[in-house]
């Protein structure tokens, strides 16, 4: 190679674009396996769910199931209304007043995981206990949440967060 | 060289690796084996093979690790949750597909690399193991690639699953009692596919251990070489790397370009309409063959038609059917016997000019049973079969014993020549790019559907969100459902067809034989007064294109009855032709982003391997 003192720096060069090359395209190679990992084009396209809330008396709940999470739907009573507006949010852990928390008064729609590590809270049934705020008590690790669905009392950072949703028409929603 | 130089503590590297170096020396081993090893010159392009099939290999496991993780190992559920990886799991179109014809490409590979060890004599002392650990790996390759083979539970996977366990039946005594262990019941169903996607997933780790055997042994003994005389010493080797990583990554390089072209431009090339049906358990398809790299031993289990006796007493020893399993068995066996039936010193074909014709006979007589094994077995081509089968054993157990003691060989060059390698050319494949009917013409094809075929047919694995992707004007915004049934259920649907369901239209013209013509001539092909009226009962018509010329379905179409408003022609043949169209979009919705992807890979693969050539050429 003495007699040719170029080549060894062309053939560095070529290992070297060889070597990226390899590697970029191994790269490029393995990300439709991850991609594939992901949640399917089904798995996305949730179908929106419409809800028939004409049958929910002031006071009561339901629960539906959607997008594999269960939705809390509560019609409110006039006196838990006002409980929920009677806070000031500056002195909650995730300040929020009820009044961002729902598009109408009487209706809090809520996804039912709690914010901590995703357990299900108790609540909906009128046998449930409700926590120390009269809204649900979360039994995995002991978050409290008022009847708006803040969060009061307990390990869990946030609220309970609000899916979105529309009012069709007076007593029809429809989800995502 | 120093022979002892692997030993010396690793020069230059930092010293966290000469710690670990020296707890658990993995880096002077890949610097023994894959840096320093001494490599004979004058290997050729036939040598990179067993490296490009353990890549593959690995291609294969990343692929299907990934296709497992959504496959459904119930027959309910298989053969749906197999069309939803290729429609609805990202990129899964290409991950399938790409674990499909992969299987072709790493027996293609293997297949080579068998030949090149059989006519370099790399089977002879001191490398029995290193072949007979190969034939095990072949082994196991092929159990994983018919296990494979029955996951989509189509019509083959069913089938081939029903006539591979019944294989075992042969066996004297037992055979019944083990098929229906094997199976798990009494015909194939959940149990056994169950245990055959255990088997496909457990299978390739077993074998990367057999691999890693077949290389370490081949590291003991010493690559063989094209004169099949060992180097004498450092003058007739050069070091693995960079000699041969380079020569065998561009090798890589190269053999993906076809791989590539395949997949993404002509996947089903290989694939037979039968496993585009869901299993039926109770109609064989009329033409049942494994993949094409398995055919040739299913043509010698086919080749035995005859029962083996005593002659003039009657007496069966052996009956056709077993003698055919064993037959089969039988081609296996004397592959692992094979060092110890060509005893003759020599070992290079290039010297033993008796030996490489009878070796290129037995390639050719290989290739004639493939062919022979896609045939029914009658006339002509079982003549064939069984000639050739009758080769493939006599080479083993005849020709070679006898040219070992026989063959006199040309004279012996001293050890090594300098050889160039050949530089491996391949011809591109010629792409064949279908012309693509144009939007508009999808358009009326889906009309055509929604008016005509849609108040009996299902199209079950489209989404109607396929159709908004593809940009067809929606009239219902149900973009997330799939097309509806167009019967309450099953039992009505029976009822109101004479006991047969309308087929499912989604993969219909991958599912006949002649594809999308086949639907074209079959929409167009009824006649008005039919030939012979006497062969039709009440509900069946006349139909040039259908198999036997009678069909239950209603005439679909008529000559006006739809009304294009693009003022395309309003005929039966128009029509034909529009739904035919839109029917192979529906088979396969995501074939223009498979083809973008393909041309992606090969522009790739075509400047990585210009570059490789030409770091390879500085070598030199």
């Amino acid at each position: 190679m003495t007699d040719r003192p170029k080549q060894p720096s062309r053939r560095n060069f070529l290992f070297l674009t060889a070597g990226a090359m390899g590697t970029v395209g191994a790269g490029m190679a393995a990300l439709p396996l991850i991609r594939a990992m992901g949640p399917s084009r089904t798995e996305r396209a949730a179908a929106p769910l419409e809800v028939d809330l004409s049958p929910i008396a002031p006071g009561q709940a339901i629960t539906v199931f959607w997008r594999g999470k269960p939705i809390f739907i509560r019609h409110r009573t006039e006196e838990e209304i006002a409980r929920a507006r009677d806070v000031d949010p500056a002195t909650l852990r995730d300040p929020q007043s009820d009044s961002e928390r729902v598009h109408k008064d009487a209706w809090l729609i809520v996804i039912g995981v709690c914010t901590h590590f995703g357990c299900i809270p108790r609540g909906q049934k009128p046998a449930d206990r409700k926590g120390d705020y009269g809204g649900w008590f979360c039994s995995c690790h002991g978050s409290h949440f008022d009847i708006s669905g803040r969060i009061r009392k307990g390990p869990a950072p946030k609220n309970l967060s609000v899916p979105d949703y529309v009012f069709i028409d007076e007593d029809r929603i429809k989800l995502g | 060289m120093p022979e002892n130089e692997h030993n010396d503590p690793l020069p230059g590297k930092s010293s966290i690796t000469a710690w670990i170096d020296a707890r658990l020396p993995v880096f002077s081993l890949i610097r023994k084996e894959y840096g320093q090893f001494p490599m004979p010159k004058n290997l050729n392009w036939m040598w990179c093979l067993g490296g490009i099939a353990g890549v593959m290999v690995l291609i294969m496991i990343a692929t299907g690790l990934t296709l497992a993780l959504h496959y459904t190992a119930n027959t309910e559920n298989a053969f749906a949750s197999v069309e939803a990886i290729m429609r609805d799991v990202d990129q899964g179109w290409m991950i399938r597909t790409l674990h499909m014809t992969g299987a072709s490409f790493l027996f293609a590979a293997v297949y080579i690399h068998i030949f090149r060890g059989m006519y370099y004599g790399s089977y002879k002392n001191p490398r029995e193991l290193v072949w007979g650990l190969g034939m095990v790996i072949f082994m196991i390759m092929t159990a994983t690639a018919f296990t494979g083979y029955t996951l989509p539970w189509s019509q083959m996977s069913g089938w081939a699953a029903t006539v591979v366990t019944d294989l075992f039946s042969a066996i004297p005594v037992i055979g019944d009692d083990l098929v229906l262990f094997i199976r798990g019941g009494y015909m194939v169903g959940d149990p056994t596919l169950k245990r055959f996607f255990v088997m496909h997933i457990i299978l390739p780790f077993v074998m990367i251990g057999v691999i890693a055997l077949h290389v370490w042994a081949v590291h003991k003994a010493r690559p063989n070489n094209p004169l099949g005389i060992d180097p004498k010493g450092p003058q007739d080797t050069i070091p693995f790397h960079p000699y041969y990583t380079i020569r065998d990554l561009f090798a890589l390089s190269v053999f993906l370009i076809p791989y590539i072209a395949v997949t993404f431009f002509a996947p089903h090339v290989l694939t037979h309409p039968e496993h585009f049906m869901p299993f039926d358990p109770l109609i064989t398809p009329g033409h049942l063959v494994p993949e094409w790299y398995l055919v040739p031993f299913y043509a010698i289990l086919r080749s035995v038609t005859f029962d083996i006796g005593i002659p003039g007493t009657g007496i069966v020893l052996i009956d056709a059917k077993l003698g055919g399993v064993l037959a089969m068995l039988g081609a296996f066996a004397v592959l692992f016997a094979l060092p110890w039936l060509d005893t003759h010193p020599v070992k290079s074909a290039r010297f033993r000019p008796y030996y490489r014709g009878a070796l290129m006979l037995f390639v050719a007589a290989f290739i004639l049973l493939g062919v022979s094994g896609t045939h029914t077995p009658e006339g002509l081509w079982l003549w064939v079969g069984q000639a050739c089968t009758a080769y493939y054993f006599a080479f083993f157990l005849i020709v070679l014993p006898l040219l070992s003691r026989f063959e006199k060989t040309l004279p012996l060059p001293l050890p090594v020549s300098i050889h160039r390698p050949l530089i491996l050319l391949t011809g591109l494949l010629i792409l064949a790019f279908p012309v693509k009917p144009a939007h508009a013409d999808l358009e009326r094809g889906y009309q055509v559907f929604r008016q005509s075929c849609a108040a009996c047919h299902s199209l079950e694995f489209v989404r109607f969100r396929d159709l908004e992707d593809a940009g067809f004007a929606l009239e219902t915004s149900e973009d997330q459902k799939p097309f509806p049934f167009p019967y309450p259920d099953k039992d009505t649907a029976m009822a109101l067809n004479n006991g047969a369901i309308p087929p499912d239209l989604s993969l219909i013209t991958k599912a006949r034989h002649g594809g999308p013509e086949y639907i074209r001539d079959l929409l167009g092909g009824y006649y008005a007064s039919p030939p012979d009226q006497d062969m039709l009962t009440q509900g069946q018509y006349w139909n040039t294109a259908m198999r036997g010329h009678v069909i239950a379905m209603v005439p679909p179409l008529a000559d006006g009855i739809i009304s294009y408003e693009d003022g395309a022609p309003e005929t039966v043949s128009q029509y034909a032709k529009d739904v035919a169209d839109f029917l192979t979009w529906a088979a396969a919705p995501y074939e223009t982003p498979q083809k973008q992807a393909g041309l992606k890979g090969l522009l790739f693969l075509l400047v990585f391997s210009i570059i490789l050539y030409q770091a390879k050429k500085t070598l030199r």
